[in-house]
């Protein structure tokens, strides 16, 4: 173990922490009755997220040092630092005009959002059980306070209590998985354990159990069958800026500290892991189908999809080589884009203190609000799969992996299931353009404009990303290493 | 010496009844003292095992686990809180709003 301390490998998180603690200590600067100055908050958010962009993008050219070998700072763990800081930034847009209307304490809000994508951040980065609990926990923590941001309605705090209580049992088989991997290699960090592992005498009776445990952890945070249960009534009752933030966030958080265990620490055990992966997938991805196909709610419809997108990815880490764990980041790239558009246009749609928008809200809107109406055309066609859009991207490059890496007829599965995907995601574009508007429909938009900013830019990248697809999956080759420095 | 295999017993017996404490258990409150005690159970675990390798790992663990379960406490405790001002009553089969 080297015991160099290089912070640098962490700077994008210091500074997230950092702005987190100014955003709170400006909040206090204000008084209830002169919030002009609390208008300026998100921006300043939005400045701390750029402000790590920016270094994470000048680390791009020195990868891979490490923070007493708890951290590396390579191409992956850059990689879902800017899938982190794009869905932070995206979600800062979609909440300017929101939080406002719910919470007064918009102070607190913003700072746990950045700690949270500070948490978010790390679970890419750690190189070790210990520090991939904590990230952990931080992102945790602060997702099941802004669940329950809305304490006026009955719906966020029981989200928020759900989202809790399941979240800290599942946190605890986590914990023990680790535990029992750490029994079984005698070290709690990813290479050390892979060269313990690979001597072949280590204890099994400790090491299958941990695995197990550690996929239940995983499986939980990025909603799998059987352990989803949560996700609908958590997304549904959340606040839709909150829902869009950690439906992108939280999945791909984990699904990097996912990818990294599972390829880095433990390669050798890939043969037990892949199957039990592959069941996963298969059932994650049509029970998400099948359930979404009979949602009249816009975000539970999208929550179920989440689940099914969550089970496409995981198609493409079966095989656990460094090309799947590629793509499988490239999807979680585009999802974000994609994802949080489609929850911009929910907040659209949404009534004044509702938290919710049915699917008739949308009904005809294609007349009367046509740019509305074709960025949500852009995002269901992209969630769908039809190229030449992101989403088509993502879903070729997780699939192809999963067919080079020997696991075809699981690719077969998820393709027929984007088959049944693309159903429930047209069935909206169509009652888009071709309902008449009815009574419910959306009939008066306020001019929100840094939501109308979110929903630009996430449309435009859906689109960019998919006609120059080259350029962007660049950023996420060849991103796994061991740990340098 | 007492054997490692036996702390990791205990620390697994512990487990699974905090864990049948968290299916089986209605008030909010209790569930979240079984979580506490699964957490707990981990930690036995993880000295246990950390003498038998002899090195410093998982006592390090502990102490991350022990702070996290305070902070997971402060925010816990705060949102049942919550929930309790618009339910008046801490029984998670009256929660049931939204529904899958």
């Amino acid at each position: 173990m080297s015991a160099n301390l290089n912070v640098s490998v962490i700077l994008p998180e210091l500074i997230l922490v950092g702005f987190a603690m100014l955003v709170m200590i400006l909040d206090m600067v204000g008084t209830d009755e002169r919030p002009t100055g609390r208008t300026l908050l998100p921006w300043l958010a939005l400045v701390g997220v750029a402000v790590a962009g920016l270094v994470c993008i000048q680390q791009y050219s020195q990868p891979a040092a490490s923070f007493q070998g708890g951290a590396v700072s390579d191409h992956f763990a850059l990689g879902l630092r800017l899938i982190i800081l794009v869905a932070t930034g995206l979600g800062i847009l979609l909440s300017a005009s929101y939080i406002p209307r719910i919470n007064k304490q918009v102070g607190e809000y913003y700072a746990l959002l950045l700690l949270c994508a500070a948490g978010m951040t790390m679970m890419g980065a750690a190189t070790d059980l210990m520090v991939v609990f904590v990230a952990l926990e931080i992102l945790s923590l602060a997702l099941y306070i802004l669940c329950g941001l809305n304490r006026e309605s009955p719906r966020s705090s029981e989200a928020s209590m759900k989202y809790f209580l399941l979240g800290a049992f599942s946190s605890a088989f986590f914990v023990y998985g680790a535990a029992l991997i750490y029994g079984a290699a005698g070290s709690t960090q990813y290479d050390e354990i892979a060269k313990a592992l690979a001597g072949g005498n280590s204890n099994l009776a400790l090491l299958y159990p941990g695995i197990a445990l550690l996929l239940v952890g995983f499986g939980f945070k990025v909603s799998l069958v059987p352990f989803h249960m949560w996700t609908p009534d958590v997304y549904q009752g959340a606040p839709t800026p909150v829902t869009a933030f950690m439906s992108v966030g939280t999945k791909a958080a984990a699904f990097a500290a996912f990818i990294r265990v599972l390829v880095i620490a433990l390669p050798a055990q890939q043969p037990s892991w892949g199957w039990a992966l592959a069941i996963m997938a298969i059932l994650t991805m049509t029970l998400g189908n099948l359930a979404a196909l009979r949602q009249s709610s816009l975000k539970r419809m999208l929550a179920y999809s989440s689940i099914a997108h969550a089970g496409y990815v995981l198609v493409g880490i079966v095989a656990g080589t460094s090309e799947g764990a590629d793509a499988a980041l490239f999807y979680l790239f585009t999802y974000a884009f994609m994802n949080i558009g489609a929850f911009a246009v929910v907040i659209m749609l949404e009534k004044a203190n509702e938290g919710d928008a049915l699917q008739n809200r949308a009904a005809g809107i294609g007349q009367r609000w046509p740019w509305l109406a074709l960025a949500m055309a852009i995002f269901m066609f992209s969630l769908s799969g039809v190229p030449p859009l992101a989403g088509f991207f993502g879903k070729l490059f997780v699939f192809k992996a999963a067919v080079d890496g020997g696991w075809a007829w699981l690719a077969v599965i998820g393709m027929l299931n984007s088959a049944i995907g693309a159903y429930y995601y047209l069935r909206v574009t169509v009652s888009m353009y071709f309902e008449k508007p009815g009574a419910e429909t959306l009939s008066q938009r306020s001019t929100w404009s840094a939501l109308s900013i979110g929903l630009a830019v996430a449309a435009i990248f859906t689109v960019l990303i998919g006609i120059l697809p080259g350029m962007w999956t660049a950023l996420f080759t060849g991103g796994l290493t061991g740990l340098g420095g | 010496m007492i054997p490692t295999s036996y702390y990791l017993l205990l620390g697994a017996i512990i487990f699974i009844i905090g864990a049948l404490g968290v299916l089986t258990r209605r008030s909010a409150l209790i569930i979240f003292m079984c979580v506490e005690m699964m957490l707990n159970s981990v930690n036995l675990t993880l000295i246990a095992l950390s003498r038998q390798w002899g090195n410093l790992n998982g006592q390090i663990f502990v102490f991350m686990i022990m702070a996290v379960a305070a902070a997971e406490v402060a925010v816990g405790l705060a949102i049942v809180i919550s929930h309790n001002r618009h339910t008046n009553t801490t029984n998670i089969d009256e929660i049931n709003l939204l529904k899958w």
